[in-house]
């Protein structure tokens, strides 16, 4: 039966009916569920959150044609193992934003472009998505982020130092931010920009 | 607007039963082809489905379908006769009490027509079309078949 699935997964794929794949990959923090669309990842759901719900929700939102299918997500695996093991510290994956819009998509956008072992504050995001004063709407922002880790999110903290939020939970962001080796702003009260790769 | 469930749900409640179906129905060497054919026009025709409520009966409908297509295709020709000795060793199906296992080790004339009546549930005059065959014989394959079908159970 497995043989048979795989090859329904493919077939699909070929003729353009595998809207949205997904895979699970094994984390630190537990078991990870990722999503890509032909356009490219879409979707990381942390373990703090059930994968049969965002399974909805993706279905909801951009087509029920949702079929577990590993190997369409080969690349996005691989490049979170290597991270996870400290040996990656940039991504190169298609994303695909279409879970988001307005405000919340150009603070996104902006926090996929902090550096590794790098953070920034809440109100840099605003300013980075053009509207410094909006420095709550950039903390909504961060925690709506729908590809966290890979749009690292976790490198974002308080003014003066707090961690802020974290939807995978502050241990899992306080751990990530060890990771990349960024200086923990909860002890230096500011953050950090010395680079660490 | 319905809301339907990922496809995947679809596969993990009932994958295994539309095989054991259409094993029964085609037979083993062809369910896989049957299987896929089901899977892919359900794809396809998913996102449109209107109402959610019976998707595994929705789903057995196609399998039937393309079980029947099968059996249409193959009655243009003669039915190979070297295909008669099956060996009834089938995974455990997952519901009728294992009977669609014994339905598929009937010899290929009498498993059509057993199937195609209570898998599909064909009238006579449309399993003899399916199977290319006059209704007579397609009521006398159907007997065979549920004659040995009670002699194994009892």
């Amino acid at each position: 039966m497995k043989a048979s699935l795989q090859r329904l997964a493919e077939r699909a794929d070929a003729e353009g009916l595998l809207d949205v794949a997904y895979a699970t990959v094994d984390s630190p923090f537990g078991p990870l569920l990722i999503a890509a669309t032909p356009r490219g990842l879409v979707r990381v759901n942390l373990p703090a959150y059930d994968p049969e719900e965002t399974l909805e929700e993706l279905a909801a939102h951009i087509s029920p044609r949702v079929l577990e299918a590993p190997e369409r997500l080969d690349d996005a695996r691989r490049e979170l193992d290597l991270y996870f093991e400290g040996k990656l510290t940039e991504f190169d994956l298609p994303l695909d934003w279409r879970l988001t819009d307005g405000f919340r998509k150009k603070v996104q956008r902006a926090i996929a472009r902090i550096p590794y072992g790098q953070t920034r504050t809440y109100t840099d995001m605003a300013r980075s998505a053009g509207n410094e004063r909006a420095v709550r709407a950039a903390g909504t922002a961060c925690g709506s982020n729908p590809i966290p880790i890979v749009v690292p999110c976790h490198r974002v903290l308080r003014t003066g130092g707090g961690l802020g939020g974290y939807g995978g939970g502050l241990p899992m962001k306080r751990a990530l931010l060890e990771l990349e080796a960024a200086e923990d702003a909860s002890r230096t009260g500011g953050y950090s920009k010395r680079r660490s790769n | 607007m319905t809301t339907l469930p990922p496809f995947q749900t679809l596969l993990d409640e009932h994958a295994a039963e539309v095989m054991g179906v259409l094993r029964g129905a085609v037979g083993r060497a062809d369910a896989e082809d049957c299987f896929q054919e089901t899977f892919l026009a359900a794809l396809r025709a998913y996102p449109k489905l209107d109402d959610a409520a019976n998707l595994r009966g929705w789903l057995l409908t196609i399998a039937h379908r393309k079980a029947i297509d099968h059996h249409r295709a193959n009655g243009k020709r003669p039915l190979p006769v070297a295909e008669v000795a099956e060996v009834a060793v089938e995974d455990p199906g997952p519901a009728d009490d294992g009977i669609w296992e014994l339905v598929g080790a009937l010899p290929p004339k009498q498993r059509a027509a057993v199937a195609l009546r209570y898998a599909c549930d064909l009238p006579h005059a449309e399993i003899a079309a399916a199977l290319g065959c006059s209704p007579e014989a397609a009521r006398r394959s159907l007997h065979e078949g549920m004659k040995r079908l009670r002699k194994e159970l009892a």
